[in-house]
């Protein structure tokens, strides 16, 4: 007889209103098997967690754990049942330390006081020393004596996974836990997640990367549009396979680009130094230069400088020391629309917050930087017509799938509200694009979109400064591929020299000569 | 001045400091039990009036000082159960549900005072205020047992209470629960801690302890209701709380420093009365606004402070 699956859904079904966010979903997750998830944004992978985790109630179907039906009203009774979750962003609370983040919710206390009930004492020492006893089991390395905001985002995974097995779980799902480590870090994690599954956790892993699936998994389902679309192994599928059935039709995954052919320098920077909200330096005496022409890959874990020099860049943040010059004019204490007016576009990172007015239209987002120019504006009246017009031609030409141009732009799916923003940049006379992270969050098929549209930017003579998080983005787009680490430029390549090793080697700080004036790398045409 | 003389005033003036501190301190708890678990309470002030004026009636009706005590801190405990649903259940900005107890706490307290508390057809028991208790051979000791050791009842509680509250948050399971719920409430939600019930007994237990902060002007400082009593004391005790960076012990500290200021007016207004009491009078409320301005060190208040938390 075989073993019951740990964990197996059956016709989940859960409506929200307008859409129907899981559709019959059935997942069977065999003892110690890593079983990868794999979906676009919106195609139900986080609902069915979400239902399997206790957070929502399915409207239909069942679960069955060890072969016996439950019904999971609470992530308490999850818990109970052994399933733990870790999620896309840490559920961790930054001013407690480990242990304190561990315990809460299934808090010891010490055996003098445990008459008091909520108001015994903390057991803190029992805590520690099962923290360090499941470490070693695991080899997952975790002090418990930690404050969690010292806390590498690796560390701090690895407490988000020691959360779970202190609560003794044997299902653990992972949401996309790769999207915030850098290579090395993920291969750790890849690690860590055989050795569980070797004594017996079994792993449901979230993700939209198809790499990782072939590194690590043991089964795939893949998800889209709420339904399972198909189940299979990494021995049977190709990622090209797997990236049809993720958006339903044949997708580029790797874009055909022509050899790049710079100019002149569009963007100068020397010595560049800029401060953090707290005053300390984030970049340190960066020099660079992005021609017309090429796109400037800016590679890097987030958090080394990248979002500060960006926004030094764009205005948002003054320069400390050194010199930026755009074209032939030098930056100096400039306001974010004199940059503007300069033929700086700027996708921001943050494209909720910085990018977009939530609450305004498409079509008064889309006029955002250029309502008070001509035709938008005469004088002091604006010009509705010209927006609406300048709206309709806009959402044609890059395909923004909004009910209307008088829609919310908040309402809107990531990948649209993204068009909304590079629209809106490309359509004003420009000679640098500044992109942060321009795909975070998107799915495959925005990310195609997004890509090809970057390198048809580059084409037509436009300078790129490209920063992501991503690797594969920066290889796949990038002329030249700068390695920032700790506010530092430690090294430039061009493209066609690096390889994934060595720039998630550079990412992590190892190796890589810093770029100082007196030793320029060899630019490479 | 008489240097000996100063000697002298010194027991006094720091046992008085310690009393006026009281209020305040309380003030303080109950904004720091509050906040902690991240509702904002700025109606303190109002809850304490509402006390203060409940007790005297209570006391009045029922001749016992004790029952007074309890039905002003009960008073106060409704009131923050409905600041409570306001900001909780219906995510009402905390500071306009504040603002609204706050006026509501002066009209209501106004009304009453007129039909029952200033022309009384009973007669209040006497002494109408709490006692001093002298704690045995502890009261002997020289001057310390002058500031400590021969107080009334509320300065005591506040004493204690310090310690408790110290203890409660930050040594045991409800204490690391409230500080979760009042930093990252989604995270105490995925492990299954009830993040509106956690507020909910909170903000209750921070009405409870501003109630006994308005007692303590009505049944131990003065022996009957005035109207506005409280004189800010509510928001100067949410001075304190930021000044003590959200703990007790250090909450206590601040309203001892705002405390002695006015303890201090006391004394010298009778020693030396050439000197205008208004500038000594200013005092606690010109360190109040110092502290809100941020001027004294940068205190970090609880990461989810003032925000409502949306359950999925």
């Amino acid at each position: 007889m075989t073993k019951p699956p740990a964990l197996e859904a059956r016709g989940i079904t859960k409506a929200f209103p307008g859409v129907l966010a899981n559709d019959h979903v059935d997942l069977r997750l065999a003892q110690g098997e890593i079983h990868a998830l794999l979906g676009e944004n919106g195609a139900g992978k986080t609902t069915l967690m979400n239902i399997l985790y206790g957070l929502y109630q399915q409207d239909e179907g069942q679960v069955f754990i060890g072969g016996q039906e439950v019904d999971i009203h609470s992530p308490n009774e999850a818990i109970a049942h052994g399933i733990g979750m870790v999620h896309q962003h840490f559920m961790l609370i930054p001013v407690m330390t480990v242990a304190e983040n561990i315990m809460l919710g299934v808090e010891p206390r010490t055996a003098r006081s445990r008459w008091l009930g909520f108001i015994g004492q903390l057991d803190y020492r029992r805590v520690e020393s099962r923290v360090r006893e499941l470490s070693s089991q695991h080899s997952l390395e975790v002090d418990p004596t930690a404050l969690v905001q010292t806390l590498s985002v690796g560390a701090q995974q690895r407490v988000e996974i020691m959360k779970a097995l202190y609560r003794q779980a044997r299902i653990l799902i992972l949401d996309e836990p790769t999207a915030v480590l850098t290579p090395q870090e993920s291969e750790e994690l890849f690690q860590i997640m055989r050795s569980l599954a070797e004594r017996g956790t079994s792993i449901i892993f979230i993700t939209h990367k198809l790499k990782e699936v072939f590194a690590v998994a043991d089964r795939i389902t893949v998800m889209r549009n709420g339904q399972v679309v198909g189940s299979t192994t990494p021995e049977q599928a190709t990622e090209q396979q797997l990236a049809s059935m993720m958006v339903g039709r044949e997708v580029l995954l790797r874009l055909s680009k022509a050899p790049a052919h710079p100019k002149e320098a569009v963007l100068s920077l020397e010595n560049l130094s800029v401060n953090d909200d707290r005053g300390q330096k984030a970049v340190r005496e960066v020099t660079l230069r992005v021609r017309a022409g090429e796109i400037l890959g800016i590679a890097g874990v987030q958090g080394n400088g990248q979002t500060e020099l960006v926004e030094a860049l764009t205005g948002l943040r003054p320069i400390a020391l050194g010199q930026v010059r755009i074209g032939e004019k030098t930056l100096k204490e400039t306001s974010p629309r004199q940059i503007m007016e300069q033929g700086v576009g700027h996708i921001p990172e943050d494209r909720q917050k910085r990018g977009l007015v939530l609450r305004y239209s498409v079509e008064d987002n889309l006029v955002l930087c250029t309502y008070y120019q001509r035709p938008f504006a005469k004088g002091l009246i604006i010009q509705h017509e010209a927006i609406e017009e300048n709206a309709r031609r806009l959402i044609e030409e890059f395909d923004i799938r909004t009910p209307s141009a008088r829609t919310p732009a908040g309402t809107l799916s990531g990948g649209n509200q993204q068009k909304v923003i590079v629209a809106r940049e490309l359509s004003r006379p420009i000679k640098l694009l500044i992109a942060a992270q321009p795909t975070r969050g998107l799915d495959v098929g925005s990310i195609e979109f997004l890509h090809r549209r970057l390198i048809e930017q580059r084409d037509a003579g436009y300078a790129v400064l490209l920063v992501s998080a991503e690797l594969d983005e920066i290889l796949a787009l990038s002329d030249r591929i700068a390695v920032m680490y700790k506010g530092e430029i430690i090294d430039t390549l061009p493209a066609e020299q690096a390889t994934r090793e060595e720039i998630g080697l550079l990412m992590a700080g190892v190796g890589g000569h810093k770029t100082s004036p007196a030793r320029q790398p060899v630019e490479v045409n | 001045m008489d240097f000996a003389l100063i000697i002298a005033l010194m027991p006094g003036v720091l046992a008085s400091a310690l009393r006026f501190a009281t209020p305040i301190a309380i003030g303080a708890y109950s904004g720091v039990l509050c906040e902690r678990a991240a509702v904002i309470n700025i109606a303190i002030e109002g809850m304490m009036l509402v006390a203060a004026m409940v007790g005297d009636l209570v006391m009045l009706y029922t001749g016992n000082i004790w029952l007074g005590v309890i039905g002003g801190m009960l008073a106060s405990g409704l009131l923050a159960i409905l600041h409570g649903v306001l900001c909780i259940n219906f995510k009402t900005d905390q500071i306009i549900s504040g603002t609204v107890i706050n006026i509501f706490a002066i009209g209501i307290t106004g009304f009453a005072y007129r039909r029952f508390l200033a022309t009384p057809t009973l007669t209040r028991p006497i002494p109408s205020t709490l006692q001093p208790i002298h704690i045995p051979f502890l009261a002997q000791i020289p001057i310390l047992g002058d500031v400590l050791f021969q107080n009334r009842p509320i300065v005591y509680i506040m004493l204690i209470l310090t310690f408790v509250l110290q203890y409660v948050l930050f040594k045991t399971p409800w204490g690391l629960r409230t500080r979760a719920v009042g930093e990252h409430p989604l995270a105490a939600d995925t492990l299954g801690i009830d993040v509106y019930k956690v507020r909910h007994i909170n903000v209750f237990l921070g009405g409870l302890v501003a109630g006994l902060g308005g007692v303590w002007f009505s049944l131990e400082q003065v022996g009957h209701f005035d109207m506005l009593m409280t004189n800010g004391k509510g928001f100067i005790g949410l001075a304190a709380m930021i000044f003590g960076k959200w703990t007790p012990v250090g909450s206590f500290i601040a309203a001892l420093i705002f405390g002695l200021p006015e303890a201090i007016q006391i004394t010298m207004n009778f020693y030396f009365p050439h000197v205008p009491y208004q500038f000594l009078s200013m005092i606690p409320y010109v360190l109040t606004m110092i502290v809100l301005a941020g001027v004294v060190g940068q205190a970090i208040p609880p990461a989810a402070d003032g925000q409502p938390y949306d359950k999925q």
